[in-house]
């Protein structure tokens, strides 16, 4: 049994993982470390994880070890969990509510019932694609995004929550905000969350 | 010090970047013709990779403030004048106490890379002096007043060489490209398509990728791509066809299919490769190209 792959160049493959990226990119790197194996980086996408070993010579000894790595994992549940604080004032949550049939105190409510993991990172550091969201939260993106979305907006689109680390566009609902730093480039873990990490969304009252 | 008398179209100061955290969304950044800002390191006695400006199209004005600095300019030709005079690129020049040091105009390419024995030595952030223009991170772009510290790390002497040959910007360079990771979301007619015409540079160009203009490329399938992660010179199609090549500042994932991705030895063409001029393509045969 071995996970199937797509080439990227020289020193890179992308391994076809299904939605267990997390845990495949932390299984990658444990078995790379193990088999003194030099990695440039491991990055987990939604069905994927592209792997990017640090020469070509690398990236062969990686796919001759591919075996080891066993069938597509899924995600351990990280020890890390980080609880966000928010304020569910969001100028979307009345657009939100009426497009899933449901009143903003629900929305709110599921908003913060589930418990999610980070699926992969993106578009700006320290943005996390959030999964776990309540499927009946699942709206596609804004119709006309938003040419400045504050820093630290809470929004959510298709399957994903996630919390906005810079003032950026962004085609997301927005249903809050919150003062948690999301990325911090002086800080020794730079990003609060990392891919695997469990998030919380805890109302502010 | 090094003080900025005019910063130039667009000035940023680059090292090797910061490679190894795209998993949390932050780009690999860095020169984009590493050859080139490589040498001028080296010219001046540095190790490789130390911190030093990048230009783009036309070149900064400097002033050594208080003490003299040895410097060296490469990459795109462009008229280097010290003081006004005329100086040699691609050698190591002394630039005297209170002299100035002019980067043109480049003649062809794009990007000139100025070096300064020591290093600039501006705050590194994640590990890395490197202006990423897409995220943010790293100094801002070089302006007018600002003054640059000039570091001490220096890897050994200056060179004794009284200049270089280098070989001249190609006018229309061919780029390598392998095939994948998404080649069979195109099929063969867009790959043959891909490598078989001369590809014009739009404006609209950057650090984050080069933006080709050309017949677009026809999916052979349709769906959308669930976002995954790309390499620095990966071809992304979008859904108009017109494909861009990552470079340095690139977003760390995309959910659009990449058909080909480019040799890194040839990256420097894509950074030289000026808005206006046209760069063809050519497929590496992979005889044993695995697949599983």
């Amino acid at each position: 049994m071995s996970v199937p792959f797509r080439v990227a160049g020289e020193r890179a493959v992308v391994l076809d993982c299904g939605p267990a990226a997390a845990g495949t990119a932390a299984a990658v790197r444990e078995l790379c470390a193990r088999l003194d194996i030099a990695l440039g980086d491991v990055v987990p996408g939604a069905q994927s994880v592209l792997v990017v070993a640090a020469t070509p010579f690398y990236l062969q000894r990686f796919l001759a070890s591919l075996t080891k790595l066993g069938p597509p994992m899924v995600a351990a549940p990280s020890d890390v969990l980080v609880e966000i604080p928010v304020r569910y004032d969001g100028p979307d949550l009345g657009d939100v509510a009426a497009a899933a049939g449901l009143d903003v105190a629900s929305v709110v409510a599921r908003h913060c019932a589930a418990e999610y993991v980070a699926a992969f990172t993106g578009f700006a550091p320290g943005f996390a694609y959030l999964s776990g969201l309540d499927p009946a939260l699942r709206l596609p993106r804004r119709s006309s995004p938003r040419a400045r979305v504050p820093p630290g907006s809470v929004a959510i689109a298709d399957a994903f929550s996630a919390v906005y680390p810079r003032a950026s566009p962004g085609g997301w609902h927005l249903l809050g905000s919150t003062d948690a730093i999301l990325f911090d480039a002086s800080r020794e873990s730079p990003a609060l969350i990392a891919p695997g990490t469990r998030v919380r969304f805890v109302p502010l009252r | 010090m090094l003080e900025v008398v005019d910063g130039g179209l667009l000035t940023t100061v680059q090292d090797a970047g910061r490679p190894g955290l795209a998993h949390l969304g932050v780009p690999p950044s860095g020169f984009l013709d590493a050859p080139a800002a490589r040498l001028a390191n080296r010219l001046v006695g540095n190790h490789e990779d130390a911190g030093l400006l990048e230009t783009t199209g036309s070149g900064p004005i400097l002033r050594a403030r208080g003490a003299a600095i040895v410097v060296a300019v490469t990459g795109a030709p462009a008229p280097v004048r010290v003081d006004g005079g005329m100086a040699d690129p691609h050698a190591s020049l002394l630039l005297r106490a209170d002299q100035t040091l002019s980067v043109g105009r480049a003649a062809s390419g794009l990007r000139s890379y100025v070096a300064v024995r020591g290093g600039l030595a501006v705050d590194p952030v994640l590990g890395s002096r490197s202006t990423d223009l897409l995220s943010g991170l790293g100094p801002p772009v070089v302006h007018a007043g600002q003054l640059l510290p000039v570091g001490d790390e220096i890897a050994g002497d200056v060179p004794a060489l009284d200049g270089l040959a280098f070989p001249a910007i190609a006018a229309q360079p061919v780029i390598t490209l392998v095939a994948g990771p998404w080649d069979d979301w195109f099929g063969a007619e867009a790959l043959q398509s891909l490598a078989s015409q001369a590809w014009l540079v739009d404006p609209a160009s950057s650090r984050v990728g080069l933006r080709l203009a050309g017949t677009p490329l026809a999916p052979a399938r349709s769906g959308e791509l669930p976002p995954e992660g790309m390499v620095t010179g990966s071809l992304q199609v979008p859904t108009n066809g017109l494909p861009v090549l990552l470079l340095a500042d690139h977003p760390t994932t995309g959910g659009y299919p990449v058909i080909a991705v480019a040799l890194e030895g040839d990256l420097h063409h894509a950074a030289q490769a000026a808005p206006g001029s046209t760069i063809r393509f050519r497929l590496r045969a992979d005889p044993a190209r695995p697949r599983t």
